[in-house]
């Protein structure tokens, strides 16, 4: 016999569900008067540091048909490269910029929106620089455990080359499905693929 | 968005536990039909946490209202009350290592006591409550713990097999103090026969996981003539001593 670790096991994950804007966005799915606005929903004000951008999302299924019931989160450093965090030690986020983002997917397109800033650059573990990036988490009906990834932006093209986590995916092949595209109107877009010949690289973090 | 001031716990910078995915449903669950084209194929990449992972959002208990934790009455009209059984649900959420996780934040949403929720995609017969949202929320205390008030939810059927029904449940969604440990879940009811017949419990393949969800009824913390109590701890992953433990010079 050895002593006992008296280690917990995480309590599992279920999925989300059809009726997971009840909870987590009450306002977007009529429940109006609980909750003055949905958590989530506002990330910038007028005193944010930074260039703002805006991001469009959708999540596709095996079929190629956009998830009209999933739920986003994302989360990101500020302009200056830090994280509106307490365990966040390298200095003081902008008091101004949330850096989390919670959106439910339009219940006719499968879009959602969300209105922040460009990142700036955050270190990895051996202090190399992470390209700038967006993390996101997405749950929904049929995903028993929330898919975590992250979305790059197109025109860093040499921040993208030496990033470490991009460098770490065998299938060079695959290194575009984290990276977005520029609309016209300068909008990022970012197609999340569940399934198929462009299935996204979704991370065990 | 920032930790209770008054505390003088130290933030934690450590990367988190490798979760054990074997634990967890998998993500491909025919049992469970919607999960078949929504489902990854392809490995994950797997990844030690980087300052991405290790920091997320913290809430203060600023941004909660009075009724927040009190789904009997945050959706009622004045004076009325939402209908079923009343009870109390309470926990303390605790990391992989036993610790306490203060402020987190909790929300849950639920049916109705008819098994109805208040939703446009909801096609179920049985009526709904005018006095009854659905939503709450909360965060946990200095040591981890939680509690709100609400009615118990019903079962309901949904559509997957022709006849196929959810036990009584509570939907939560759990903040720890990292993005990686972002979870969603949900609480059953013990004693509850059904649990053992659903498709969307039967997709964790572990017996003892499943039990870690059914929550107990507890007669002490039940409030006489008025709730019921059950008790539900959450679990988030732990992390390691230091974010800097792998540091070529060392600490």
């Amino acid at each position: 016999m050895v002593q006992p670790l008296n280690r917990f096991r995480e309590t599992p994950s279920q999925t989300a569900g059809p009726y997971v804007h009840i909870g987590m966005t009450p306002n977007f799915c009529g429940i109006e008067g609980a909750y003055a606005q949905d958590l989530g929903a506002l990330m910038v004000n007028g005193k944010t540091q930074g260039e703002r951008i805006t991001v469009r999302a959708r999540v596709f299924d095996g079929t190629g048909t956009p998830l009209r019931d999933a739920l986003i989160e994302i989360w990101q450093a500020d302009a200056a490269g830090l994280y509106n965090s307490p365990s966040e030690m390298r200095g003081a986020a902008d008091p101004n910029f949330s850096g989390w983002g919670r959106k439910a997917t339009d219940m006719e397109s499968g879009e959602c929106i969300f209105e922040t800033i460009r990142p700036g650059r955050v270190p990895f573990r051996d202090g190399r620089m992470q390209a700038p990036h967006i993390s996101f988490w997405i749950v929904a009906r049929g995903i028993n455990l929330g898919l975590h990834t992250r979305m790059y932006f197109p025109e860093e093209e040499a921040a993208n080359a030496a990033d470490p986590l991009l460098a770490r995916i065998e299938h060079r092949s695959r290194v575009p499905t984290l990276i977005a595209a520029r609309a016209d109107d300068g909008a990022y877009v970012f197609d999340i693929h569940l399934q198929g010949e462009h299935e996204t690289v979704f991370l065990d973090v | 968005m920032d930790a209770d001031p008054l505390s003088n716990r130290r933030p934690e910078t450590g990367a988190f536990f490798q979760r054990d995915l074997g634990w967890h449903a998998p993500a491909f669950t025919p049992g469970y039909k919607t999960s078949v084209l929504r489902s990854p194929q392809k490995a994950l990449l797997s990844l030690d946490n980087t300052i991405t992972e290790i920091t997320g959002p913290v809430f203060g208990h600023n941004i909660l209202g009075e009724l927040d934790n009190d789904l009997i009455h945050n959706f009622a009209r004045p004076g009325e009350s939402a209908i079923g059984p009343r009870i109390i649900v309470h926990g303390r959420v605790i990391d992989e290592r036993g610790r306490g996780v203060p402020n987190v934040l909790l929300e849950f949403w639920q049916a109705n006591a008819g098994g109805r929720y208040r939703h446009r995609k909801e096609g179920y017969l049985a009526a709904l409550d005018p006095n009854f949202g659905g939503c709450g929320r909360t965060i946990t205390d200095e040591d981890g713990n939680y509690a709100f008030r609400t009615v118990q939810p019903g079962p309901y059927p949904w559509p997957n097999g022709v006849n196929d029904w959810r036990p009584a449940h509570i939907h939560f969604s759990v903040f720890g103090h990292g993005f990686a440990q972002r979870l969603i879940t949900q609480m059953y009811f013990e004693g509850d026969p059904m649990i053992w017949q659903c498709p969307i419990v039967r997709t964790i393949p572990d017996h003892a996981a499943i039990e870690t969800l059914i929550a107990a009824l507890d007669r002490q913390a039940t409030i006489p003539m008025d709730a019921r109590a059950y008790k539900f701890d959450i679990v988030l992953r732990g992390r390691r001593s230091s974010m800097f433990e792998n540091r070529m010079e060392g600490n």
